[in-house]
């Protein structure tokens, strides 16, 4: 009895909402393979309806897809003694390690800040600072930058207008994951939104790991360690003595 | 062709490692360095995490310096006794250094003192080579005109010989103390420890100039020694810090260890003042290029590193 009550508890936001995702993915895991050079992820999806569209406000998509968090150390240089040393340094709590995010319109039009702040959507939000020293000032220029670096080696990505929405009922998109991914579950979000407000959101996980030869030598490295340097030194031994008889043996015959 | 380094965690074009490797194994053989110093900032440049840099060039050091020492084995140019006596001195040396390392990483600054460390024995070692080496020549021109062979003038007797427990080196032509190489070794193994290399670059000139070893001898004999050293470094890194990335190393080391057998072949075509002179040129361009990058204004003024690392 109780177990329903909790069922219907947990059932009922869901019956509140108008409009729902039916979502597909043209993948639900991607394998790290030995010539993994990055790979292209469709998103792709439906939004279920029990009641005619509205008409007054547009429906918009916002597509969120976010790695495995760590924790990063920002370090900023500065001109000591005419060299440019580590100075400063503010720890990001959560940073994930790859945050794509990609909406039907301009950022500002699809999301109100409030909802941006509930759900932390945009890449600036779905990074978390806490405790910066006090003595640092300027703390969000720490976060900026982890933005910046990351930005550029394609690991944070925004793409605004990158949803496309037909009838307000098909959305698709595409992303670009780049080669240096790590390992971990992808979560996938979609929100939809009228006027700014979320109405529905939806999750799923995208699986990304290794295979193969790299799985093996990844799980060997760490629950083998002593294994592995013997191998790695064992290798080098071998191709060293190797190329030496091979060249002797070339230059004899 | 692009391929994903497991610990490495990043792809890269696979000829580019190797040619790299091939490059780098090239003056191994021709210099009797490992070409770590060579070989780490080359690994940052393209994109590689620097711990899986260092200490992934330490295990490829190991493999080009086997295939270059056995070429001069061959030649009977190696002081097996003299490269024992170094590698006692070098191996006390890196496990200190790893300690050192360490314990500098706990204080923050380690980029920076390895980088300044680069600038201040590169720039040493490669003046100091440069200037003696352009003088050898001078000198061993000006004999030349006289119409006579270049006398091998060097100091044979010094504050060196006086010190204790000495012993007869056949294949270097020395008897001198077991300190001064002991020493040697043991200052080499730290800074290899702490900079990532497999140190010889300071171990040929040390050699040459504190242990007055025939420059012949020299390359064979750091070499030897350099095997071992970078063979315990590898194993540390992988063993506590998990960061030797064995596609990473065999790329490079199939590259390495055949530019090595070419390196080999040029090195004994060449006189050995003219190996220096070169030695100590690419020593002081390495240097001039670090020491550009700690004073110029840097592109980006951040870095990013994961908490409680580096």
């Amino acid at each position: 009895m109780r177990l329903l009550l909790v069922l219907l508890l947990t059932l009922l936001p869901a019956l509140g909402q108008a409009e729902e995702v039916v979502l597909g993915l043209s993948r639900n895991n991607v394998a790290i393979t030995a010539n993994f050079d990055g790979s292209e992820l469709l998103i792709f999806g439906a939004v279920k309806r029990e009641e005619p569209i509205r008409q007054d406000l547009p429906l918009e998509v916002i597509i969120t897809v976010t790695g495995p968090s760590t924790a990063v150390t920002v370090r900023r240089k500065e001109r000591t003694f005419g060299i440019w040393v580590n100075r400063d340094s503010v720890d990001v709590d959560v940073a994930p390690s790859f945050y794509a995010v990609a909406t039907t319109g301009p950022m500002t039009d699809v999301l109100k800040d409030i909802e941006d702040l509930r759900y932390k959507i945009s890449i600036n939000r779905a990074i978390r600072s806490v405790g910066a020293p006090s003595n640092i000032l300027d703390a969000e220029r720490f976060t900026d930058a982890l933005i910046r670096i990351r930005q550029h080696r394609g690991l944070y990505l925004e793409d605004e207008g990158g949803v496309e929405l037909d009838e307000q009922t098909l959305f698709r998109t595409s992303l670009r994951l780049p080669a240096n991914l790590t390992e971990g579950r992808y979560k996938t979000r979609i929100f939809l939104t009228r006027g700014g407000d979320v109405i529905s959101n939806y999750e799923t996980e995208i699986e990304v790991r290794k295979v193969g030869l790299e799985r093996l030598l990844y799980s060997l490295s760490r629950n083998q360690p002593m294994l592995y340097g013997l191998m790695s030194l064992a290798i080098a031994v071998a191709a060293g003595w190797g190329a030496s008889e091979a060249f002797r043996l070339l230059r004899n015959s | 062709m692009q391929i994903y380094l497991p610990i490495a965690e990043v792809s890269v074009n696979a000829f580019l490692l190797l040619g790299l490797g091939g490059l780098v194994g090239v003056l191994s053989g021709m210099f009797g360095v490992g070409g770590g110093f060579l070989i780490t900032p080359l690994l940052f440049f393209i994109g590689i995490p620097p711990a899986v840099a260092v200490a992934t060039s330490a295990n490829q050091i190991v493999a080009s310096s086997i295939s270059g020492v056995l070429a001069h084995f061959r030649r009977r140019t190696v002081d097996l006794k003299m490269g024992c006596v170094t590698l006692v001195g070098g191996l006390m040396g890196a496990a200190l250094g790893v300690v050192v390392f360490n314990y500098l990483k706990s204080l923050g600054q380690v980029d920076l003192l390895v980088r300044l460390c680069y600038v201040v024995f590169l720039g040493i070692v490669g003046g100091l080579m440069f200037i003696e080496s352009a003088n050898a020549i001078r000198r061993s021109r000006q004999a030349a005109k006289a119409g006579r062979s270049a006398p091998v003038k060097r100091n044979k007797h010094n504050w060196v010989h006086a010190l204790p427990f000495k012993m007869r080196f056949r294949t270097s032509g020395l008897y001198i103390s077991v300190i001064p190489p002991i020493f040697v070794g043991f200052a080499v193994g730290i800074l290899s420890a702490v900079m990532g290399v497999g140190g010889g670059f300071i171990m040929v000139p040390a050699m040459i100039y504190l242990l007055h070893m025939p420059t012949k001898v020299v390359i064979g004999t750091s070499l030897f020694q350099i095997i071992f050293v970078a063979g315990f470094t590898t194993f540390l890194h992988a063993t506590t810090n998990y960061t030797v990335d064995v596609v990473l190393a065999l790329l490079l080391l199939i590259g390495g260890v055949i530019g090595a057998q070419f390196g080999t072949q040029i090195g004994t075509r060449m006189k050995a003042e003219q190996l220096r002179i070169l030695l100590a040129l690419l020593v002081v361009m390495v240097c001039v290029k670090l020491g550009l990058e700690l004073v110029l204004h840097p592109s980006e003024l951040y870095t990013l590193a994961p908490v409680g690392e580096g």
